[in-house]
């Protein structure tokens, strides 16, 4: 909800989110469909339309978007047609797009989104079909003219459509992560935004409370979950403003503008697509065994939501932490690791949310490339476990093992770090503070509690930091009580 | 169904011909006939029997996930009209 001029509007989003299938090879040719290389190197001649190629579709792609319909619970549609949408563009050379429009291989599901407060919402898929991606158009090369790849072209994409279930861009951008967390736990797709492996577009519109869904824009190519933040929260205010000044909104295509943080119609003439569908005939309808797709279900690895609720049954963890933890799933299974090598899942969620991820971020590294493997990690909260160390000093040793990437017993032993529990040595450094203290001593005994804070430093100061707090705490209270 | 010749334009602009104002007539007469033969095959009640989609009782063939294709750009790029650096060149397009 948006609070405009003349009162509150309710933001109501759709996106369509193009995800590229990871896989060798195209979805209906031989050709590579890996990123980048020389322009049209990766291009067979059915990708480039020769006359007389036919299309055969590549098995995997298949079940690549069948175990994407399977990790957004979705209903599996065993028979599939494909069409050609119709349109003239010079990066697609068939003329036509092969995709799938009335008959498409994923029906409804939905992806559950994790709200702040640790609370979740459900978003409605509306469907997820197969189609071919288009080539590459460069026109920054030639101040007439536009340079041609293609070797995107024919590359396999899942178009996955929400419903128009989602209310602010913080909303659109969970739905985002989400849906890449989903896709990347299931290999069907490497995520990867700035490749444009996972493009988005954004329908918006606003409506005031109650009434009726208000026109629509769609902003296209929006390439990071900020910018699908940036640009509802940009689309929507736009609409509001034109609205409460009295102006209507005209259905139409917008760019998202990176640079500036705003969207602006697209140039060109917007005369209504007509893309005149009809099932290809260069292909039979895609029918799938019901057994293969069992098969398909069996093999799903455990999902980020199943993950984060057994994180929270198993170790304890809060919403929060949960779902930070299950985001990415080399996170997860580091966090996994620790916790059970230190045997307290609440202690490696802390150590890995906390001083682990401001580690890797410091060093701008990955959880896959982490300074502390998971099991050293988890050595170190042993240490603090069994009073080895006290927390504050494990802080340190953390850092030296970011270092040093030494284990944490080692540092323990070569700096002299091992905590001091010992009753009688606290106890002589105890008497050792009281005497240098006698005013503050006395001022404690008639009433001043809070001194007590002070005391506990100076015994820590005099120990090296390395006595046991709690021991300190207990032996303090008696000794300062008289 | 009459189609007429505003029709006409917009059929064959989709299609990117060029068809001469005079031949307007002509082609929304034959359009109209060949659409007035589909209303006629349209009056026979398919409601209950399944589109016909091949006349060969088929599956659709499926090829492995590999690299078999491709890495050929001088013949993808043999007939282009122009061609610079490995890229077809082609009249600015922006959008």
């Amino acid at each position: 909800m948006i609070q405009g001029e003349t009162g509150p509007w309710d933001v109501i989003v759709g996106m369509e989110v193009h995800a590229q299938v990871l896989s060798e090879a195209k979805l209906f040719s031989g050709a590579s469909a890996r990123f980048g290389g020389a322009p049209n190197h990766h291009v067979s001649l059915v990708d480039a339309a020769m006359p007389g190629m036919l299309p055969v579709i590549n098995k995997y792609c298949v079940e690549q978007a069948v175990r994407a319909g399977l990790g957004l619970k979705a209903r599996i549609n065993l028979t599939s047609i494909f069409d050609r949408k119709n349109y003239f563009y010079p990066d697609l050379p068939q003329g036509y797009q092969i995709s799938q429009y009335k008959n498409p291989i994923v029906g409804e599901g939905a992806v559950e989104i994790d709200l702040p407060g640790g609370e979740t919402r459900r978003i409605g898929i509306t469907r997820l079909h197969l189609e071919q991606d288009a080539g590459k158009s460069l026109h920054d090369q030639n101040p007439d003219e536009s340079y041609i790849d293609l070797n995107r072209a024919g590359v396999a994409l899942m178009e996955i459509v929400s419903e128009p279930d989602i209310r602010s861009s913080e909303e659109a951008a969970l739905y985002l992560k989400k849906l890449r967390a989903i896709l990347r736990y299931l290999g069907a797709c490497d995520g990867n935004m700035e490749e444009g492996s996972l493009r988005a577009d954004v329908n918006v519109s606003v409506r005031r409370p109650g009434e009726k869904l208000g026109t629509r824009c769609e902003v296209k190519n929006v390439n990071s979950v900020r910018f699908v933040a940036q640009a509802v929260d940009h689309e929507a205010r736009r609409q509001i403003g034109v609205l409460e000044s009295g102006g209507t909104i005209r259905q139409e295509t917008r760019l998202f503008d990176a640079q500036k943080g705003e969207t602006r119609p697209m140039r060109g003439k917007e005369e209504a697509h007509d893309y005149r569908y009809f099932p290809d005939p260069d292909l039979l309808p895609l029918v799938l065994a019901e057994e293969w797709v069992e098969s398909i279900r069996a093999s799903l690895p455990e999902l980020p939501d199943e993950k984060k609720r057994r994180f929270m049954k198993e170790y304890g963890l809060t919403a929060y932490d949960a779902g930070v933890l299950v985001a990415e799933r080399e996170a997860a299974d580091y966090f996994e690791q620790v916790a059970k090598e230190s045997g307290d899942g609440r202690q490696a969620a802390n150590w890995v949310t906390g001083e682990l991820f401001a580690a890797l971020n410091a060093a701008n590294k990955g959880i896959s490339n982490s300074p502390v493997p998971a099991p050293q990690l988890g050595a170190l909260i042993r240490l603090i476990k069994d009073g080895t160390i006290s927390g504050r000093t494990a802080k340190d040793v953390f850092a030296a093992m970011v270092d040093t990437r030494k284990p944490a017993a080692r540092i323990v032993e070569e700096k002299g770090l091992r905590q001091v529990s010992d009753a009688g040595a606290i106890e002589a450094a105890i008497d050792q503070v009281m005497q240098a203290h006698e005013g503050k001593l006395a001022e404690y005994r008639s009433g001043k509690d809070k001194l007590f804070g002070f005391f506990v430093g100076q015994v820590m100061k005099a120990t090296g930091g390395k006595a046991n707090p709690a021991v300190v705490n207990d032996l303090l209270k008696k000794k300062l009580a008289g | 169904m009459t189609i007429d010749k505003d029709t006409v334009t917009r059929i064959a602009s989709l299609a990117r011909i060029k068809v001469r104002e005079e031949e307007k007539e002509a082609w929304a007469k034959e359009l109209d006939g060949i659409l007035g033969w589909i209303d006629q095959l349209n009056e026979v009640d398919t409601g209950h029997v399944a589109p016909l989609t091949s006349v060969v009782e088929t599956a659709l063939p499926m090829r492995d996930d590999r690299i078999t294709d491709g890495h050929c750009p001088n013949e993808i790029l043999a007939n282009a009209p122009a061609q610079a650096a490995g890229f077809f060149v082609v009249p600015k397009v922006v959008e």
